[in-house]
């Protein structure tokens, strides 16, 4: 992969708040391979969804510097560039006074894509994430579930057809069972459109199970980096912290379920 | 009598769709105003916390104004304006009614509209305005795709609310001389017609709803995205305005308008002289319920042409004499002051109109109270009540330096329910009008100004500058000079008092017309 030129780069970029007070993203250096999934894990004010947000200039940088496909973002038009990824919020972000339809198709809406256009795309989109056309489309947000919304916030992340998606703590409020199975369906569409994912959580067992690589923020600072099994090797105490749990739930499920298994 | 039978309520009817358009006109316009201006103020202010708090003050400051006072100050201002352009530029508009009334109202609409703008936009989920820049909206994209519509209910509770407020307020702008449904109320209460003053209370309510249910329909609609909702109250209330448009389009051929301060005399005098105006083939109508500062400067800009004024209060009030002249020397003074001013006094009608002080004729006697001077004795112990005006008028200071007077309590009152007030030993003095026929009604007597602090009130008809050549007009008018005596007028002044259909100011008028003529 490192071969590859990456398609978004982060170099020695920082941003703090408060005047200078809280250094929120401190020196980080981050390469993001074209089609690579990276999650990004990190304790609460690790600095990680502000890391999110740079890459797509919600927030400008203080320093450094962030290009995708090599061209410096600070010469972008933002409105553009968010335009041309797509991103996916916390609980969903989905407009409560627009229909399903109506939300996944405003991106293309924004660009001046024609109605039936959209009207076709918002179709193929709901098929795309496993929800049924005809049921969804003229529904509003606060009639689907929790787990159906982040379909459609998905769908809608992927209208414009980015190459890039952006997903800030996507499936952190479901519940396991539906995580789970929208996180294996993401990963699915990730590799079937060829598009480069970064992905924020708190949760260091969803980033190994669907990221090829995690990225581990701690106090603003890239603390570590690498595959499941680079990160495993790692001597840094708080990725042998953060990698305990997963593991001693493993080894847990695993005894449970061979001793379930030879009664 | 039954209540629904009484003739004043076809009497009401009858004005509805006068008063009734204008009311619209003037309310629709001054929210129409309003919302021009708060809106884009509001949407300014939302991100700027200084000019926020700044404004949410000022227009509560404004709220925190009655009424009929922010109403009032708009006039002289208006006044001041309208002699600066037309001394500048040299264009004069009209500080009388319309603008003035519209001006007030807008600025009070203000307040809800600013509030629950702001408050409705700031109270959005900052995730979602986070979700609108993130899926690629410009700031005016999230406003007018996001913001807006989440603060739409909020906003047009603010609307509404100002609606109703303006509707209600505009009822107050009948003393500016605006027309509206206030009419009712301002001429109901002053010739005590409960009928009119419950009307007009009914009609301004009634309107009020309507249109607040009317937006509460657009509102739902936009709501539920109900295209038939949004089109069926756009309609109903565009078409509430063009009804309201058309009978001023009808009747905007000119006319003579004659004015009516705010009591029943004036009312009744009004109606005198419209009918004689009508009666020479000169159309006439009435604009009543004028404030007493507004009717002289209404009449020097034209705005009315012809009203009936009294000597005294122009010397004091208009004129600003301190003292006291006597009778040919005061209205031969006011005269040559009148006509630089390019008004024509046209002549008396023939009785005094003066403020004295009356108090029940059974008490005055049993205390041996004949003169203002017998009374001053006994002030210490006694109370007194006036009309609004009369504590702050000359007159009043005249006579407590003339005479010493110094009461233990002073009272304002509305005027016609003084006499029964004084009666009734509610107070026991009061500052009366000699031509008001409640004195022989209530057995009061009017004590003797032996020191003649108090100006002569002469009842003179003027006209405005450009009626000065019109001769169809003084001809119409001559035959009322100098043939109403006080003995007329106080009978005419009880009649209007009265509750039956003959005590319509209309039916008053005729019923003295025909007294004239017996003479």
């Amino acid at each position: 992969m490192s071969d590859t030129p990456p398609l978004i780069a982060f170099s020695h970029v920082a941003k703090s708040f408060d005047g200078g007070r809280v250094k929120a993203v401190d020196d980080v250096t981050l390469d993001i391979a074209a089609g690579e999934f990276l999650a990004v894990v990190g304790g609460s004010g690790s600095g990680k969804t502000t890391l999110l947000r740079l890459a797509n200039r919600l927030i400008n940088p203080d320093a450094g510097t962030i290009t995708i496909a090599g061209e410096d973002i600070a010469r972008v038009d933002p409105i553009l560039l968010r335009r041309r990824m797509g991103y996916v919020f916390q609980s969903g972000g989905l407009f409560p006074h627009m229909s399903i339809a109506a939300n996944i198709g405003i991106t293309p809406r924004l660009l001046g894509t024609p109605k039936p256009e959209i009207a076709a795309r918002v179709d193929d989109l709901l098929d795309l994430v496993q929800l049924d056309r005809v049921q969804h489309r003229d529904r509003f947000p606060h009639e689907l579930s929790g787990g159906q919304r982040q379909r459609v916030g998905v769908a809608r992340a992927l209208a414009a057809k980015p190459h890039i998606v952006l997903m800030d703590e996507p499936f952190g409020a479901l519940d396991p069972v539906t995580r789970d199975a929208l996180g294996a369906d993401y990963r699915a569409l990730h590799a079937r459109l060829g598009l480069t994912t970064v992905m924020i959580t708190h949760d260091m067992t969803e980033a190994l199970l669907l990221a090829d690589r995690v990225a581990v923020m701690r106090e603003g600072r890239l603390a570590a980096l690498g595959t499941a099994a680079e990160l495993s090797r790692s001597d840094d105490p708080y990725v042998g912290e953060l990698l305990g749990t997963p593991r001693r739930q493993a080894e847990r499920l695993h005894a449970a379920l061979s001793r379930n298994g030879t009664p | 009598m039954n209540l629904l039978s009484d003739p004043r309520w076809n009497d009401a009817i009858g004005h509805l769709p006068d008063y009734l358009g204008n009311h619209v006109r003037v309310s629709v316009a001054a929210l129409v105003l309003g919302l021009a201006a708060s809106f884009p103020l509001a949407l300014m202010a939302r991100n700027r916390p200084v000019m926020r708090s700044v404004l949410l003050v000022v227009a509560s400051i404004v709220q925190t104004v009655p009424g009929l006072a922010l109403l009032a100050l708009f006039y002289p201002l208006l006044l001041a304006l309208a002699a600066l352009t037309s001394s500048w530029f040299g264009l004069g508009f009209s500080a009388f009614g319309f603008l003035p009334a519209v001006l007030a109202l807008a600025l009070y609409s203000m307040l809800p509209v600013l509030r629950n703008t702001i408050t409705g936009l700031q109270g959005i989920d900052p995730a979602l305005t986070e979700a609108a820049r993130g899926v690629g909206m410009t700031p005016r994209q999230s406003l007018t795709m996001v913001e807006l519509p989440l603060a739409l209910p909020v906003i047009m509770a603010g609307i509404r609310t100002a609606a109703v407020w303006v509707i209600g307020t505009a009822t107050l702008s009948t003393p500016i001389g605006q027309t509206s449904l206030g009419n009712y109320i301002f001429a109901g209460l002053q010739t005590q017609n409960w009928v009119f003053v419950l009307f007009g209370c009914i009609a301004a309510a009634i309107l009020a709803l309507v249109v607040d249910q009317l937006l509460a329909l657009i509102e739902s609609g936009l709501q539920v995205r109900s295209r038939i909702r949004v089109t069926a109250g756009i309609a109903v209330i565009a078409a509430l305005i063009a009804v309201a448009l058309a009978p001023s389009f009808a009747r905007t051929k000119s006319g003579y308008i004659v004015g009516a301060k705010t009591f029943t005399e004036q009312y009744v005098l009004a109606a005198l002289i419209s009918q004689r105006l009508q009666a020479a083939g000169l159309p006439a109508t009435t604009r009543e319920g004028l404030g007493s500062n507004v009717i002289f400067e209404a009449l020097v800009n034209g705005d009315i042409d012809v009203y009936v004024d009294y000597s005294g209060t122009l010397w004091a009030n208009q004129f600003h004499n301190a003292g006291i002249a006597p009778r040919e020397k005061l209205l031969a003074d006011i005269k040559a002051t009148l006509a630089q001013r390019n008004i024509i006094l046209l002549g008396e009608l023939g009785f005094e109109n003066a403020y004295a002080l009356v108090m029940p004729k059974a008490r005055a006697d049993a205390l041996n109270i004949h003169s203002i001077g017998d009374l001053a004795a006994h002030a210490g112990a006694m109370s007194i009540a006036g009309d609004y005006e009369f504590f702050a008028r000359p007159e009043w200071a005249a006579l407590k330096k003339a005479y010493g007077l110094s009461f233990r309590e002073q009272r304002q009152m509305q005027s016609n329910f003084m006499y029964a007030a004084v009666a009734s030993g509610e107070v026991d003095v009061i500052a009366g009008y000699t031509s008001d026929g409640q004195i022989a009604k209530y057995g009061l007597t009017v004590l003797d100004d032996s020191r003649h602090a108090i100006p002569p009130y002469d009842a003179i008809v003027l006209l405005a500058p450009r009626r000065a050549d019109d001769a169809k007009l003084k001809a119409a008018l001559q035959p009322l000079l100098g043939k109403i005596d006080i003995a007329l007028m106080r009978e005419a002044n009880l009649r209007a008092s009265g509750t039956g259909a003959d005590s319509l100011p209309t039916a008053v008028a005729r019923w003295m017309w025909a007294k004239i003529n017996e003479k």
